[in-house]
């Protein structure tokens, strides 16, 4: 259970992390940042990276800012940054929520909501959060290269993310949540801090007593999270009610296609998919009747 | 492979030392300085075992590479006692028979000293995610949770 031998860089600044990045990529050297995820597969010898450009010793690259409509985070901003609300936006306490459920305490201290996007495990909560709100993935290249794809191009599957492999994640843009709007977030797992099996993140407001600007989210079931437009289809403009969201999310099976592990077979993803959807949207919308 | 020169300070004391890239700061912390209070079960991350603080923030020193932690202040189970004094989270762990073969200990002291600091007001769901944690095969966690609430207020006010 010890990592293979490889060489360890500890860059500076992103220019000379990238620049690190670019001569080491093609051999399969990689970016460590919390390292809570690759530093376990390294030790189970899953990868074995010659080398690593170490990110942690970057000054200012765990900033948090809230400007222009949405929320910069840093590459090495930890998910335990965010246990308290980081905006006063509504997305703040979204975040904080969903935070909890990220593995354990000392995990949430080291680990980084950028590093969990770009490791794109299909029950990563983060990458969820991205998928359902549109956040903006921001890699870097070589010479000050530079692009930023919504997260739905840049998720490609479990593991997979169209980031290039001398490339390095930056910084991820955040929208904050209109005026007015609630949230609903539900994991299941079968412990406290496991991976999730199913979940679900909504966002909409109550506007003359109906649903507008519904998102619906779900992840842990499928190999990627994604939105699920049939099930927004069926909530805009109704009155939120037990009966309207037990409609809605039976139309998630459409189209589903579930993940099978030698623990959880697909069909009981596939039944956990509208419970998940169901308590997310009790959930927002208990939030918004108590106005809290 | 190849030993590069690292200076690491761990409970005050700054150890000169060579270390590979790939060792883990918590092997080094028991090979290398010699300190064996820190103990390594799973090493990838779940167990819990090897929790130390690293400026402050309990953090697996089994996903930490030792050359990460240069310039960090470390500390350890051995930090924890005085000369002729245990720590009051020890004494209650003793108190409420918060252990029985001991090998998780250190790792739960750690967690918990390192969490109150930072987050002096954990409490109730709060504290009982906090000691799900990390892992501990004998006691079933109850006394652990007793030993912890009785010095809670204690460890806040630290």
């Amino acid at each position: 259970m010890k990592p293979a031998p490889f060489r360890l860089h500890r860059p500076a600044s992103v220019e000379e992390a990238v620049t690190l990045l670019s001569d080491v990529a093609e051999e399969g050297g990689l970016i460590l940042a919390g390292g809570q995820s690759l530093v376990p597969m390294m030790a189970l010898r899953v990868v074995y990276p010659p080398d690593l450009v170490d990110i942690n010793a970057i000054k200012g690259l765990d900033r948090v800012v809230a400007d222009g409509g949405r929320l910069t985070i840093g590459a090495t901003a930890r998910h335990a940054f965010f246990h308290r609300p980081v905006t006063t936006n509504r997305l703040g306490e979204l975040l904080a929520a969903v935070s909890r459920y990220i593995a354990h305490y000392p995990i949430r201290l080291r680990g980084t909501f950028c590093g969990s996007l770009a490791h794109a495990d299909p029950a990563s909560e983060w990458c969820l959060v991205a998928a359902t709100l549109g956040c903006g993935i921001v890699l870097a290249g070589k010479g000050g290269r530079r692009r930023t794809l919504p997260a739905r191009d840049y998720l490609r599957g479990a593991m997979t993310t169209a980031r290039e492999a001398d490339e390095m994640l930056i910084e991820a843009h955040c929208p904050l949540l209109p005026e007015g709007a609630t949230f609903g977030f539900y994991e299941f797992n079968r412990r406290a801090g496991d991976f999730a099996l199913g979940m679900c993140l909504t966002t909409f407001a109550v506007v003359d007593g109906v649903m507008t600007g519904v998102r619906v989210g779900l992840g842990g079931i499928e190999n990627s999270p994604r939105r699920l437009a049939a099930v927004e289809a069926l909530l805009e403009g109704r009155a939120p009610s037990a009966a309207v969201f037990r409609q809605a999310a039976a139309a998630a099976d459409d189209g589903l296609d579930p993940m099978e592990d030698p623990a959880t077979g697909a069909d009981y993803r596939r039944g956990l998919a509208p419970v998940v959807i169901r308590r997310a949207l009790q959930f927002a919308s208990d939030k918004a009747a108590a106005k809290v | 492979m190849e030993a590069f020169p690292l200076e690491l300070c761990v409970n005050g004391t700054m150890h000169r030392l060579e270390v590979e890239h790939r060792k883990t700061l918590a092997d080094t912390i028991r090979e290398n300085c010699g300190l064996t209070g820190t103990h390594v079960g799973c090493e990838h991350g779940v167990c819990g075992a090897c929790t130390v603080l690293v400026d402050g923030a309990p953090v697996r020193s089994c996903l930490m590479f030792a050359h990460q932690a240069a310039g960090a202040e470390i500390r350890t189970v051995e930090s924890l006692a005085g000369a002729d004094t245990l720590h009051i989270l020890q004494t209650a762990f003793i108190e409420h028979h918060a252990l029985q073969c001991g090998f998780c200990t250190p790792g739960f002291l750690m967690l918990v000293v390192g969490a109150f600091e930072r987050d002096p007001d954990i409490a109730g769901e709060e504290l009982i995610e906090l000691l799900s944690s990390n892992l501990c095969r004998c006691t079933g966690y109850q006394n652990i949770i007793k030993a912890v609430r009785s010095v809670a207020t204690d460890l806040a006010a630290r």
